[in-house]
């Protein structure tokens, strides 16, 4: 069987401490993710449920039903089953779960999947659930073997202490026993003060590996006797292929194979990836357009202009808010766009698989195990329990690694060779095949009082459904609720309100999930235009939202918190503004307030950037803290700079000179104030990225007068 | 009196065959001659469209009065030269008339060719014939009248084209003769790098003394120590003209890098030593912008063009312009720094450069995609302040123009 | 074939002279540390140190090594200020997904190397070619700052 990691295999099977130099730290570690679907078989190993084993020698391996995409995950599900197991966090091993639909479905999602900041609101109480009935059974082996109460033992560091008689277990000295008990349903979790892990800034498991290159990615997986393959794939949707140049393809040194997938793709394969890529150089593939060849980025929108004219699917009313528009003093409405976005993570497409008669096995960083399981089954011949997905690191997937169609014409190059291949996308491959996070045309309009209150609201949504490719029993009577996710649930108080949806799929455009989903696109617009409002009404945009946040506390507390640590109010130099927004998303609240200077020639400047949280209990701190700040960044970058056009039904960017990311020397200071309580938990990894760009929007305006509707900011920008 | 003169030019000129490349007696010896004149005279370059076969032509050249497109020049007999007699080879290469009797546009830089021998033109052709025949016929030009009547051309021809061939200097030295010929003759520098008259003839007076051309600034290549090579060393032009790059003088770019590709860096080094020894020769004038200390400037600079440069740029060019990956990237010393009218700078930012080298493929992608007009200016701003001792000179304005200005864009690497 | 000298060790190689660094370490000596990200040098994700400088690996041809020394991310830890680097990254728990900070450590290791206590804007020149999607930029700079306090 191919290994992980030729080097070091040692880290697979023991737990050290293992010293880096200057550091000295004691380091957990991560398993390769469990071989076959059907779980571990080790029969030694004590295993109540589906996420928590522990061995013979007392090793406690959890088995994460959530992904490593840097989020930070990994280290929380291994606190949260730690916590109720009372062991050391540096005793845990982590081991990405099988592909295995019945055991590791995430069940807000309904599939085993990674995504929609969904995590630690379905882990909360399982995993500690998990934790805790593993506990309860091996305390009960201790207690029997000692006769003695099981009320009276305690658990350190998974070693079982009955202190009134001195005496001692660890965990793996009674696993083997525990393994024979019935496993219990009604065990007792711990109150939230009893907590040793969750609730602290716990060192993430995962960060040494990441810091000296050890660290196996997706694009890292080495197997025996495999070969580098690179890719062209069709540049218009629907194009065919009408040529290439196999020969001189295959005279590049190096060059093993050409291989050709109907007219989706052709890949080269070699020795190594520049091989793959002189080669592929040479092949010169060149592709008709098709039906798709007059798609511009000007077409679409026009469509969808056309579109969001027509009446859409009803997805919140309440009271008649049209008839209350018409009959206001004052009424305002707009049009706001958002742009297609490539996920872009740092680490681009790749797969690696090894493909055989009977079986398959893949090496790949993946959100979904299970659809990628299912597309080397479907493109190999096979059944999806012949196929042994290994789910390693990914190198971010910003929701790219929710879809798995660069898995599925992977396994269909694989598939034609006979030995083990790695394909790597370049970057220009990677970002020109995105699922791109869809274009959206909104339509908003609001009546006001004479008083400047709003008295009716009305937002129509007009673009693609995800849902609807990507989960299509979710996709009800034509409404997504994902595409208006933030719309239909503002956290606002207002009389009449109408959000409809028009479904409109861009010709020759594939689009999927995008960091944020629903309220990156949403939020960004109901919280530019309540800023647009509050300005026609006079008011001050902290003092407006306040007002329509009488009923609901937790909005009110992260605004009052954001605004107060930000300075909202107090003089800032010329050409400075500040810009705030408010949201109620993945169920946490988030307040954000940005602070830009506009400079003459249009540049913005990002100052600082202060966010207040109330995420209810929270796991680690400091990895709220570091997700707030990363998805900040991530949608201050996008909001300023990015967006996919097309030529000639093709995509035009390619690669990070055209598709700019953000560098340390624009990002802005970021403060972030956490409010912590004991509600429920929400999700936080998008919430950064959703609070983004209608803060900065508002800033821009604050600072120029300049309301832009539009994104990215940048080009719609008018220097002094 | 010109008869004796040409009389005795008749002379020097059997006198002075060495200059030639040709004195091959078999047909593959031709043929061998016949490329390496062909990489002289640089013919792949122009009679190749982006991404289209060699020599098979299509190539668009944006004139001021319209787009011409060069013809294939591959053995096809139907749309290339495939039915070229000797006779009519050498007079199209000689006297700008083609074999249909049209006579060809001036882009193709005949007044030059005509100072090839007979011999190296069949030798060229002979190169030309053995090649693979590609069936492929150039866009029609669109020049707008007066432009689009080609008889005209023989009212140009009274006054550029001398029809006359190569005589060599028997005061000056084998090398200089022979730099002057490659200069001169196949290598047709002079269509770059020499002034145009109102006629769009060359300006002999000029000679050197650098112009713009499609967009680009083709450089003072006279011994003026200001604006020209005066202050390079032999050992930097060899190094420039055979790689493309020299210590303390950056890279070239646009059609420079290009003929470096494809002519220069393919020469003898004793080819290469005769255009150096050649062009120390040249007599000065101070034409242009001026040529730079190497030393980078230590003023403080465009800020947003500083904070770009630390993103987008130094990966590359390094923060101190002494370049990272390659030599090819280093920009401290760079003519195209120092020009206060940063016409290179604004091509390369819009339009991007590439030079094929025995390293790899040097590349630079026009930043166009992700950069607005005034972040490009300021780019291009900090790099005349650090690299070129100049105060910023670009205007957004200028950036706008030429971000559309040229239909010929360089292909995009692995894009 | 080719000797390069990579983290003190000598490695023969037959590979082209115009083959990038990257590709050399990666593929074919088999050390995955160093990360493929863009390319064309817009990214520093494949930074490794020439010669004590940061250069993109993608874009730096193997053929003109030359006989420098190469250090990359698995051999980074065992120089004094590489060593650093690394413990300030798990002090103050800079890494997310890690995809860059190979990249990210290669580079600020190569800062502290030439300036010992660096200026927010000497993070500023030598950081802004490495593009981290996570956007770890706070703690990047905070903890190159700590690393210099050390």
């Amino acid at each position: 069987m191919p290994i992980l990691n030729l080097e070091a295999p040692s880290r697979r099977f023991v737990l050290k401490a293992s010293a880096l130099a200057g550091g000295g730290l004691l380091l957990s570690m991560r398993l390769p993710s469990l071989a076959r679907a059907d779980g571990p078989t080790d029969s030694a190993a004590f295993m109540p449920n589906a996420f928590v084993k522990i061995d013979a020698a007392g090793t406690v391996t959890l088995i994460a039903p959530h992904t490593e995409v840097g989020q930070g995950i990994e280290t929380a599900q291994a606190m949260l089953i730690g916590d109720e197991l009372d062991v050391g966090l540096d005793q845990i091993q982590v081991q990405p779960a099988p592909p295995d639909i019945k055991k590791y479905a995430d069940p807000l999602l309904g599939d085993q999947a990674t995504g929609g900041s969904t995590s630690i609101r379905s882990d909360w109480t399982r995993l500690r659930q998990a934790g805790a009935t593993a506990r309860a059974m091996l305390v009960a082996v201790a207690a029997k073997r000692w006769a003695v109460d099981p009320q009276t033992c305690r658990v350190e560091r998974g070693v079982i202490h009955h202190d009134p008689s001195n005496r001692s277990l660890g965990y793996g000295d009674v696993a083997a026993d525990a393994a024979t008990l019935p496993v219990p349903t009604d065990v007792k979790l711990k109150e939230a003060a009893e907590f040793k892990l969750i609730g602290t800034s716990a060192k993430r498991l995962d960060t040494p590996f990441k810091v000296n290159g050890s660290a196996v990615f997706g694009i890292d997986a080495k197997v025996p006797g495999m070969k580098f393959g690179t890719l062209a794939l069709v540049p218009v949707v629907g194009g065919k292929l009408l040529g290439m140049n196999e020969a001189a393809a295959r005279k590049v040194s190096g060059v093993r194979d050409v291989v050709r997938v109907g007219d989706e793709a052709v890949a080269v394969i070699g020795d190594h990836m520049w091989a793959a890529k002189q080669g592929l150089e040479a092949l010169a593939p060149t592709w008709s357009a098709e039906r798709h060849g007059g798609v511009t980025l000007q077409t679409i929108v026009a469509e969808m202009d056309k579109a969001s004219r027509t009446q859409g699917v009803i997805a919140k009313k309440e009271g008649d808010a049209e008839a209350s528009i018409a009959k206001a003093a004052t009424k305002l409405s707009a049009i706001y766009e958002l742009p297609f976005l490539s996920h872009s993570p740092m680490e681009p497409l790749n797969c690696t698989l090894h493909i055989q008669a009977d079986k398959a096995e893949i090496w790949v960083g993946t959100q979904v195990p299970v659809r990628a399981q299912k597309a080397v089954a479907d493109a190999a011949g096979l059944s999806p329990d012949k196929v042994t997905v290994n789910n390693l690191y990914m190198g971010g997937a910003f929701g790219r690694r929710l879809d798995i169609d660069s898995v599925a014409i992977a396994a269909k190059i694989a598939a034609q060779l006979q030995y083990p291949v790695k394909l790597v996308w370049t970057r220009e491959e990677d970002l020109r095949h995105d699922y791109y996070r869809p274009y959206y045309y909104d339509r908003v309009s609001a009546g006001l009082d004479a008083e400047g209150r709003i008295v009716g609201w009305t937002h129509r949504v007009t673009g693609s459904s995800i849902m609807a490719r990507w989960a299509p029993s979710a996709f009800k009577n034509g409404l997504d609720s994902d595409a208006v996710e933030g719309a239909a649930d503002t956290p606002y108080e207002v009389p009449a309100t109408l959000v409809d949806y028009v479904r409109h799929e861009p010709a020759g455009v594939n689009t999927g999930w995008w960091r944020g989903v629903g309220p990156t696109h949403n939020v960004f617009v109901t919280e530019s235009f309540v800023d647009e409002i509050a300005s026609a009404a006079g008011k001050d945009a902290v003092a407006y939202r306040r007002s329509m946040l009488g009923k609901n506390p937790r909005a009110l507390a992260v605004l009052n918190l954001a605004a107060e640590k930000s300075g909202w109010g107090t003089a800032l130099p010329p050409r400075c503004g500040r810009g705030v927004s408010v949201q109620f998303a993945f169920g946490s609240y988030v307040s954000c307030v940005i602070e830009v200077e506009v400079s003459t020639a249009g540049e913005i400047l990002l100052r600082r950037a202060t966010v207040a949280i109330d995420c209810g209990l929270t796991v680690n701190p400091d990895t709220v803290v570091a997700q707030i700040e990363g998805g900040l960044i991530l949608g201050l970058s996008t909001a300023m700079y990015n967006q996919i056009t097309l030529s000639a039904g093709a995509i035009d960017q390619s690669n990070f000179h055209d598709y700019r990311a953000m560098r340390i020397n624009e990002a802005p200071k970021i403060a972030v104030h956490q409010i912590r309580n004991a509600e429920k938990p929400g999700g936080v990894g998008e919430t950064g990225t959703a609070a983004a760009a209608p803060a900065l929007g508002n800033a821009i305006f604050a600072a120029t007068g300049q309301r832009l509707r539009k994104l990215p900011f940048a080009p719609g920008l008018k220097g002094a | 009196m010109r008869v004796p003169s040409l009389f005795v030019t008749f002379a020097l000129l059997t006198f002075a065959l060495p200059t030639t490349a040709s004195r091959a007696d078999t047909l593959s010896d031709r043929i061998a001659d016949g490329e390496y004149l062909a990489r002289a005279a640089d013919c792949v370059a122009c009679h190749t469209a982006p991404g289209g076969k060699p020599f098979a032509g299509g190539r668009a050249f944006a004139l001021p009065f319209g787009v011409v497109y060069s013809p294939n020049i591959t053995p096809d007999a139907e749309t290339g030269i495939g039915r070229y007699s000797d006779d009519e080879w050498v007079d199209m290469l000689h006297k700008g008339v083609a074999r249909d009797g049209k006579h060809l546009y001036p882009v193709m830089p005949y007044a030059e060719y005509t100072l090839m021998s007979r011999e190296d033109a069949l030798a060229l052709k002979a190169y030309l014939m053995s090649r693979e025949p590609v069936r492929a016929t150039a866009p029609k030009n669109t020049l707008g009248f007066p432009f689009n009547q080609r008889w005209t051309m023989v009212f140009w021809n009274w006054f550029n084209n001398p029809n006359r061939r190569f005589v060599a200097d028997q005061t000056k030295s084998a090398a200089y003769n022979r730099g002057d010929y490659l200069v001169n003759g196949p290598g047709h520098c002079g269509e770059c790098h020499t002034p145009r008259t109102f006629m769009f003839g060359l300006k002999r007076s000029k000679a050197f003394a650098g112009e713009v051309q499609v967009g680009w600034r083709a450089y003072n290549l006279t011994s003026d120590k200001a604006s020209g090579l005066g202050n390079w060393s032999d050992d930097q032009l060899f190094q420039y003209l055979s790689t493309g790059q020299a210590p303390g003088r950056g890279p070239a770019s646009g059609p420079m890098a290009e003929a470096v590709e494809h002519s220069l860096s393919q020469l003898k080094a004793d080819d290469v030593k005769a255009i150096v020894t050649y062009l120390r020769g040249v007599p000065a004038l101070s034409d242009g912008p001026p040529a730079v200390s190497p030393e980078p400037a230590a003023a403080s600079p465009d800020p947003l063009g500083a904070r770009l440069f630390a993103q987008a740029c130094a990966g590359c060019h390094l923060p101190s312009g002494s370049g990272r990956q390659s030599p090819w990237a280093a920009l401290a010393g760079s003519h195209t720094a120092a020009d206060p009218e940063g016409t290179n700078l604004v091509q390369v930012l819009t339009q991007g450069s590439e030079l094929h080298t025995k390293d790899g493929l040097m590349f630079m992608h026009a930043f166009t995609g992700a950069y607005t007009d005034d972040e490009l200016a300021a780019i291009a701003n900090y790099t005349q302040e650090r690299f070129g001792l100049k105060k910023g000179s670009i205007s957004p304005a200028m950036i706008a123009k030429q971000r559309t200005a040229n239909p010929d864009k360089p292909a995009k690497p692995s894009s | 074939m080719k000797t390069l000298n990579i983290n003190g060790q000598f490695h023969q190689v037959d590979v082209p002279d115009d083959m990038p660094l990257l590709w050399v370490i990666r593929d074919v000596l088999g050390m995955t540390g160093t990360k493929f990200g863009c390319g064309i040098a817009q990214c520093g994700a494949c930074t490794v140190h020439v010669d004590g400088e940061a250069v993109r690996s993608c874009l730096y041809p193997v053929g003109t090594l030359d006989g420098k020394r190469v250090v990359t991310i698995e051999a980074v830890g065992g120089t004094p200020n590489g060593a650093k680097i690394q413990k300030a990254w798990l002090d103050r728990e800079v890494v997310q997904c890690g995809y860059c900070q190979s990249g990210q450590i290669m580079s600020a290791t190569a800062l502290l190397d030439r300036i010992a206590k660096p200026t927010d804007a000497d993070i500023d020149d030598a950081m802004s070619g490495n593009i981290c999607r996570c956007g770890t930029y706070v703690r990047i700079r905070d903890a190159i700052h700590a690393a210099a306090e050390v």
